[in-house]
């Protein structure tokens, strides 16, 4: 009973990876893409352990949960470092934000027209 | 023991439906990371509390250590998936993504 509701809940937890996917590839600006990618890793924490159990070798997938674990923090950490260095920059936040008119207050648009 | 296993479980099968549910059709982004930042540590630390008691069930010294490992995880998560909520929501700020207000389209 427990082997087919984990069954269970691996699939359904694959089938909602593949729903927060559509964040990622239309959301409107880049950090809509990157908190879709976190919510993907932290899913994907969750099925490695989920998986361990149904191949009967949870003492392996542990320790690949928690190095998946970590990597995905350390990811999530360093792409909003860079979006937060690179912030004076009005040619790369030209090149990374996607529609700027809507992501961009009064402040910035000025410095451009000026 | 195995009701308790399948409940949590599908409390966290709950939860991450329910974030993905948030990110899907919230209108702008701190909304959705609003939905997403709670849900999905909630979700995660459910099923990994589930793992560990179902890796219990067969009680020997190598299945403690594992489950001890298993927690150590969900403590991590807890732990680490608010912080990358704070530090992604730190960045649209600094970036400049203005909230949405009433009246205005999804987007």
């Amino acid at each position: 009973m427990v082997d087919n509701g984990i069954l269970i809940a691996a699939i359904v937890i694959i089938l909602l990876m593949f729903l927060s996917l559509f964040r990622v590839i239309g959301g409107p600006t880049v950090l809509d893409r990157i908190l879709g990618g976190n919510m993907i890793g932290t899913k994907t924490t969750a099925v490695l352990l989920l998986i361990g159990v149904l191949y009967e070798d949870l003492g392996m997938f542990v320790d690949i949960a928690i190095a998946y674990a970590l990597l995905n923090f350390i990811a999530t950490l360093g792409a909003t470092k860079f979006f937060l260095r690179k912030r004076n920059s009005a040619e790369i936040l030209e090149a990374v934000l996607d529609e700027k008119a809507i992501l961009l207050d009064g402040e910035s648009s000025k410095e451009e027209s000026s | 023991m195995n009701i308790l296993i399948i409940c949590l479980l599908f409390a966290g099968l709950f939860f991450f439906a329910v974030g993905v549910i948030g990110i899907l059709r919230l209108p702008d982004f701190y909304s959705r990371l609003h939905a997403a930042g709670k849900a999905d540590s909630i979700a995660a630390v459910l099923v990994i509390f589930a793992i560990a008691l179902y890796n219990l069930q067969d009680f020997s010294l190598g299945n403690i250590l594992v489950s001890i490992k298993i927690l150590f995880i969900a403590v991590f998560i807890y732990i680490a998936s608010p912080t990358a909520t704070h530090a992604i929501t730190k960045a649209a700020l600094v970036i400049g993504v203005t909230p949405w207000v009433k009246g205005e389209g999804k987007r």
